[in-house]
């Protein structure tokens, strides 16, 4: 199957060929419905594609880690999604994962080898980090140059696994200036999407959690939200489209960021 | 001074005030053991080092939080250091001695002397300004305590004021005894012109009557810890030993619905088979009451001290939920006193009370308020994880009572049917491939 002028190969497509990619892109649910955690993947593609990298998805044999379920209390759930998932990546030999996803990345890394799922997953920030110090991918600045982009950690990546620099990493080196919100890395405030809370109304309070950290975000003064997460993603933005600054402050993912800086 | 009436009181109290220490230190561990089994005891060498850093270090309470970090340093290390000089006390107290170590030790004891009672001076300081940020410019974090909560941090700054000021009473009478063996030193030393003008026999009075309120005071307060958030002087450390050294975002994997869900799925498995003779009905899913959790969980519980430091970071605290890390660690340990004194009352044997720390204590909007952000966990100092404990009560909810709620139900149903928790076809799953 193609994007564009890009080939995105299935494991199913490749398997027959006798080939096996040196890295497996876990999409997650978001980055494979939601319109715009879409955008996300491609721009994901593209830099996969631009350095060269051989990969493939499991396209429409790639189902839900069972993360929601598992955060929300259904264990029962969760094994099941982990055990079908995991009967599908040993089938195809599946030893690396790439995900862009915070959630899917922790329930892969940390929840499955238990099951017998013993991959090496790494998320999609570390992996583009990565291509840039083994020098297979290259940025300069071009229109982020001098930009003010403050991050927002995802839970699921910062303090539930301790990974802070990588996307710091990757701002930095688009040329902009990174700016750090009051609670930022492992002092983090939550987006307000974790433990299934994505999928319900919050419970009675006075102000939604998004609002809050957006509120926090904007005392930056950003030019640019950036995250790492199709979730933060959307609470931020809508965030964004409740406060003064609606239309005039994109958030963007650091894949997005680097796409964009390399014109792909 | 010798052996007298005096030493043999001593003994006495001391012995007493041992004996009730360990009778209650024995109760709280028998209620912690109500918890299910957990093997912890892995990967010792680390658990060690966490718990000199974490523990003795105090790492995680200077990281945020400087003041309260700087001023419970002090306490701390009053705490510590001047236990060596209850050493003394204590084995004057048995051997009718006084300052034994003052005569072996010379310019070292006359300089430790003088180090604590500098220490004293800082821990009196930081008391005050800790009941200041209790009662007077109230911290946000400790104005949800109210009732017991509140007293029981008083009590304690208070407790410890009374100690110090003892210490430096019997310093400054002392400095004013021709007799004295020691001193006089550096801050008893300036106060002892309190005590200029008084007989010798009033002198050696005061000196005792403060020598006897210190020594007792402690004894007091230690038989005060097990019924207070201080107790976590002492859990902080097996506590910390037993955290939880895997990533923060790794949940648990409940073994009976690993076995459960495997047969299942294996092809081979017969459906019909009956139950293995000796099999066992498998357990509640999750957790309802305290018995429900295991032993580190309620372990936990005993090693609050109700700082507030998780609730204060707590993205649904934040924004005015209901849910409060801090309560959830406060009612878990109320619900296990009260299962405690219920097994005590009834010979050994938990006779139902028709209550359970769910509803009882914790409320279901409380549990679904939960982000699952691990900014409880990473605040806490002596690495508490209220969330574990919440992972468990929904998994009571979900698995057992099925009483999620209706957009919840949703998502798991589409997770189920289609493998996202949104309503789109698995067969749809790559089509933005061509998009």
């Amino acid at each position: 199957m193609e994007n564009g002028t890009i080939k995105v190969p299935t494991m199913a497509e490749k398997m027959p060929e006798g080939k096996k990619p040196e890295v497996l892109f876990w999409v997650g649910c978001a980055g494979s419905f939601d319109d715009r955690a879409k955008k996300i993947t491609k721009a994901f593609v593209k830099i996969l594609s631009k350095a060269g990298v051989d990969f493939a998805v499991l396209g429409t044999e790639e189902s839900c880690t069972g993360d929601p379920a598992k955060r929300a209390g259904n264990e029962f759930l969760f094994m099941m999604q982990a055990m079908a998932n995991i009967e599908v990546l040993n089938a195809y030999e599946i030893t690396d994962i790439v995900t862009a996803c915070p959630h899917c990345f922790n329930t892969l890394k940390n929840e499955y080898p238990e099951l017998g799922g013993n991959y090496k997953v790494i998320h999609h920030t570390t992996f583009i980090n990565n291509l840039l110090k083994e020098g297979k991918l290259s940025v300069e600045g071009g229109s982020f140059k001098g930009k003010r982009i403050t991050f927002h950690d995802p839970c699921y990546l910062g303090r539930a696994n301790g990974i802070y620099e990588a996307p710091r990493e990757l701002i930095q080196k688009l040329d902009a200036e990174l700016v750090e919100m009051r609670r930022c890395k492992s002092n983090g405030l939550c987006c307000g999407a974790g433990g299934a809370q994505m999928f319900k109304e919050p419970e009675k309070g006075n102000k939604d959690i998004n609002i809050e950290r957006t509120e926090e975000a904007l005392e930056t003064q950003p030019e640019i939200i950036a995250a790492a997460c199709p979730f933060c993603n959307t609470m931020m933005t809508d965030g964004v489209k409740n406060s003064e600054k609606e239309g005039q402050l994109p958030v963007l993912d650091i894949a997005e960021l680097i796409a964009q800086a390399k014109d792909l | 001074m010798h052996f007298g009436i005096q030493n043999i009181i001593f003994i006495v109290i001391l012995a007493i005030a041992t004996y009730l220490f360990a009778r209650s230190f024995k109760k709280i561990w028998r209620n912690i053991k109500l918890g299910k089994d957990l093997d912890r005891s892995d990967r010792k060498n680390e658990r060690w080092a966490l718990m000199t850093r974490v523990a003795l270090g105090q790492s995680k309470m200077v990281k945020r939080r400087v003041i309260a970090g700087f001023f419970h340093v002090l306490i701390y290390a009053g705490f510590l250091l001047i236990n060596i000089e209850v050493a003394e006390i204590l084995i004057d107290g048995i051997l009718g001695t006084h300052r034994i170590f003052a005569g072996p030790l010379g310019l070292v004891y006359d300089a430790a002397i003088n180090f604590f009672e500098v220490l004293a001076v800082l821990v009196i300081i930081a008391c005050v300004v800790f009941l200041w940020r209790r009662n007077v410019s109230v911290v946000p974090r400790f104005k949800e305590l109210k009732g017991w909560a509140k007293k029981d941090g008083n009590n304690i700054l208070i407790i410890e004021i009374v100690l110090m000021f003892a210490l430096l009473i019997l310093g400054a009478a002392e400095a004013n005894m021709d007799d004295k063996v020691a001193g006089p030193w550096i801050v008893s030393g300036m106060l002892a012109p309190l005590f200029g003008n008084i007989s010798q026999e009033s002198l050696h009075l005061i000196e005792r009557i403060a020598w006897w309120a210190h020594i007792v005071g402690i004894l007091a307060f230690l038989n005060y810890l097990p019924f207070s958030k201080h107790f976590h002087i002492i859990m902080a450390f097996p506590n910390v030993w037993y955290s939880k050294l895997q990533p923060k975002g790794q949940f648990t994997n409940m073994e009976s619905v690993k076995k459960e869900v495997e047969t299942m799925m294996d092809p081979n498995a017969d459906p019909f088979a009956a139950p293995a003779e000796g099999d066992t009905p498998p357990g509640r899913f999750g957790a309802k009451d305290v018995t429900d959790l295991n032993w580190v969980q309620l372990m936990n519980s005993y090693s609050c001290t109700e700082c507030g430091r998780c609730t204060a970071v707590c993205p649904a605290n934040l924004t005015g939920k209901k849910l409060s890390p801090r309560k959830i660690m406060m009612d878990t340990r109320d619900r296990l006193e009260e299962v405690g004194k219920n097994i005590d009352a009834n010979k050994g044997e938990f006779k139902d009370d028709g209550k359970s720390l769910l509803d009882d204590y914790i409320t279901r909007e409380e549990l679904w308020a939960c982000t699952t952000c691990n900014a409880c966990v990473e605040a806490c100092p002596v690495n508490i994880d209220p969330l574990s404990i919440i992972t468990d009560m929904r998994r009571y909810l979900v698995m057992e009572e099925s009483s999620a709620s209706q957009q919840i139900n949703m998502m798991m149903t589409n997770v189920e049917n289609n493998g996202a928790p949104w309503a789109y076809a698995q067969a749809d799953r790559a089509n933005w491939i061509n998009e």
